[in-house]
């Protein structure tokens, strides 16, 4: 009989075979590591920070820079201070990052498309611009557009005039630019107003073709909102805006608007190199597409244009938007390798410049990393919410 | 009546459905919109071929020693030719080339029985080349035993420096980034809370800051007095980053993994070093092979960024080389035969990883 109840409770293992403790002891042995391995670390450094002489703190950021940089968006002289050199490198990373992901979507769309295209040459074209670019490093790249080709350029006296008013040298890239007098405001609070009656169109069409399922010419509408409105509002109050033009003053042009050569290479090469890669991610998301869906659409009465605008891209976008979101960071922290000629990105003067001059390596590099990681986190945080609304919502 | 049961000879196709002029008016005229683009391109082509060829080409020196050779036309490759050593090997003194010469070729002569399939212990070469053969390598290269002579890191550079960045980098990440993987799936939450912060971290900074973090901070992590090769910092500093890949690649391929494979295991009685060893992991891995390729080539183009920190990778020679005062002037010549070496080996390693991915997914159709 007792037997029988000790074979029928199943006698428990011994501590160290329980997997619930066994799981809490391997933890514990990792949390030991970690903090031991991160102890001697801290330490270590702080020893040798203090006899190599360097300070710690972030009071070096209130500290006068002393420095000019080539390029920034926001006021900056050699008064300012060293937290102001982190701006002024933040904002031209954001500029590249900006200018890079605008200009790489377009390209690699269409390359992506092109490559699909019935066009035998066509495709062919494509094909060969995605295989050429995407195996060649990217910092190769960035050096053959600024020392072979941008560098090549005839100097600013003999510069190439591209017509509007756009010079080309080996200075850079001369535009006009606009230089907003006073009543522009308007035009301004016009481009709001029309962009916030555009949601309300929008949500307006939306809920009258629900319900009596009558269409409105929504893009048309959106683009009188958006455009139209601001560019009326813009001639009614009189144009208050001039344009300027590049001049040649001396050796160099001023006025307008200037493109240094060092923003022109890096955002070329991201924008060809990135463009290959998208290009490849879009046309993976269009063949991901089943051939059905397009007959299936086109059988429903629909025209070719609708098909693809309303069934086919997104389909297509589902599976385009997880790679595409990679690519955009990729080409944010690609943007770095501007150090390399000397464009003033946040690494090239803040982990460049600003490191050489005062020592505090662990902060300004901490600083720094903190940026990089905060990007990544946040356009992957965007876009994945964005995923989730196209996404497939099953049953 | 009678009745032909006889088959009649197949026709040929109609004359309207065949030949050149068929195939170009089907593929590159067939509307209105398709001509205006062929014309469009092969304007372009019209405009950009001919003069790159001419350059590259026709009008190209081959021959010669010195600068005054060169033809103004065209491409100089004398200036190429006169750097080769340099290229190839960076300052590695000339009289021991053989010593990357001999390690390259036995590497070759290793990796060919992995190719044929009669052989039998590709398992245990396989062993060999990632386990025995890097020290092979590293005594054939840098010497310091069996009576070879030191040559320092310093000296090592150009294409042989590529890649020993890139083989070493792969190598070493793979088992690193394969217990990464496996942490991140981890049912016990501080090691997968651990790996996740890793992997997120490495892979949300750019490869520049983790280079330059490696040749600056890094002295400072560590005892006062223990001094690090620079060589041996960028490689630590690639191997971290480049593991967070790689754990992602093959977490990929742990995620492809029925849900049975797992129970399967279990039910056998297997705890899970053995579960993972021999019933998840072979297949994940296999599973995941293209996708390391992939990590490959981007790591042997990022192994271009060790020119900021001062290594003399390929791109670095060229720089240099373009710096000398005799030979100015000669960028197009310079980073063009750059981006061909490197687009020759990305190239073919991307055709090598769509071939496995074809020859591995038969074994995966139903």
């Amino acid at each position: 009989m007792s037997e029988l109840e000790t074979a029928q409770k199943p006698s428990s293992p011994a501590v160290w075979n329980n997997p619930k403790y066994r799981a809490l002891f391997f933890q514990a042995l990792l949390i030991v590591g970690l903090v031991y391995f991160f102890y001697s670390v801290v330490n270590n450094t702080l020893s040798n920070m203090e006899s190599r002489g360097i300070s710690t703190g972030f009071g070096f950021l209130t500290e006068k820079a002393g420095f000019g940089i080539l390029q920034s968006l926001v006021q900056f002289n050699e008064d300012s201070s060293y937290g102001r050199t982190f701006i002024v490198g933040l904002m031209n990373t954001g500029l590249v990052a900006v200018l890079g992901i605008f200009m790489a979507t377009l390209l690699g769309f269409g390359m992506g498309v092109a490559r699909l295209s019935n066009n035998w040459l066509v495709a062919k074209l494509a094909t060969m611009y995605i295989e050429i670019f995407r195996n060649i490093p990217l910092l190769l790249q960035i050096f053959f557009w600024y020392f072979a080709v941008l560098a090549g350029l005839p100097s600013a006296r003999n510069s190439m005039s591209l017509g509007l008013g756009i010079e080309f040298n080996v200075r850079g890239l001369y535009l006009p630019g606009p230089v907003a007098e006073s009543g522009f405001s308007i035009t301004i609070v016009a481009f709001i107003i029309g962009f916030i009656a555009m949601f309300f169109m929008r949500r307006w069409a939306r809920n009258r073709q629900d319900e009596t399922g009558q269409q409105f010419p929504v893009g048309w509408s959106t683009l009188g909102l958006l455009i139209g409105f601001p560019l009326v509002v813009f001639w009614a109050s009189g144009m208050p805006m001039s344009i300027e033009y590049p001049i040649l003053k001396g050796f160099n042009f001023a006025g307008g608007i200037a493109v240094v050569p060092e923003l022109l290479a890096l955002v070329l090469a991201l924008t060809i190199y990135t463009g290959a890669f998208i290009a490849e991610t879009v046309r993976a998301g269009i063949l991901a597409v089943d051939h059905g869906q397009t007959e299936a659409s086109l059988a429903l009465g629909l025209k070719r244009g609708q098909s693809m605008k309303l069934v086919i891209i997104p389909q297509a976008m589902r599976v385009i938007i997880p790679p595409l979101t990679s690519q955009y960071l990729n080409l944010t922290k690609n943007s770095s390798l501007a150090t390399a000629i000397g464009y003033p990105d946040l690494v090239n003067v803040f982990m460049g410049t600003t490191l050489n001059q005062t020592g505090q390596a662990i902060e300004i590099t901490a600083m720094t990393m903190a940026v990089y990681l905060t990007a990544s986190l946040l356009i992957s945080s965007v876009m994945n919410w964005y995923n989730k609304t196209m996404a497939i919502v099953e049953r | 009546m009678s009745v032909n049961h006889r088959k009649s000879p197949n026709l040929p196709p109609p004359a309207s459905e065949v030949g050149i002029v068929v195939w170009i008016k089907k593929n590159l005229f067939s509307t209105y919109a398709n001509s205006v683009m062929s014309l469009a391109a092969m304007g372009l082509i019209l405009l950009l071929l001919p003069p790159l060829l001419d350059w590259a080409f026709f009008s190209a020196t081959w021959s010669g020693t010195t600068r005054a050779d060169c033809n103004e036309e065209g491409a100089c490759w004398i200036f190429i030719a006169n750097r080769m050593d340099q290229i190839m090997y960076g300052f590695y003194p000339a009289e021991l080339h053989w010593r990357p010469n001999l390690t390259g070729l036995l590497l070759i002569a290793l990796m060919i029985p992995l190719f044929i399939k009669a052989f039998k212990y590709k398992n245990w070469l396989g062993a060999f080349i990632l386990l025995i053969y890097p020290f092979v390598a590293y005594f054939l290269i840098h010497g310091g035993s069996f009576g070879l002579e030191v040559v320092s890191t310093n000296k090592w550079g150009g294409l042989m420096l590529t890649l020993i960045l890139s083989a070493v980098g792969i190598v070493a990440s793979l088992p690193l980034g394969i217990l990464l993987a496996l942490g991140r799936r981890s049912k016990m939450p501080m090691f997968r809370s651990v790996c996740i912060v890793y992997i997120e971290f490495w892979r949300g900074i750019p490869l520049i800051t983790v280079l330059f973090m490696a040749s600056v901070m890094l002295p400072l992590f560590f005892p006062e007095g223990s001094n690090f090769d620079k060589l041996l910092r960028a490689l630590i500093g690639i191997t971290m980053f480049q593991s967070a890949y790689m754990a992602e690649v093959v977490r990929g391929g742990l995620q492809a993994i029925p849900k049975g494979q797992y129970e399967a295991s279990e039910a056998l009685g297997l705890n899970y070093p053995k579960s993972m060893g021999l019933i998840i992991l072979p297949q994940a891995l296999k599973l995941v092979i293209p996708g390391i390729v992939n990590t490959f080539i981007a790591l042997f183009k990022d192994t271009t960024l060790v020119l900021i920190i001062g290594l003399f990778d390929l791109l670095a020679i060229i720089n240099l080389a373009l710096t000398d005062s005799e030979w100015l002037g000669f960028d197009d010549e310079g980073y063009v035969f750059a981006a061909f070496v490197f687009w020759v080996f990305c190239f073919a390693m991307s055709r090598y990883s769509i071939a496995l991915e074809a020859k591995l997914h038969t074994g995966h159709k139903r």
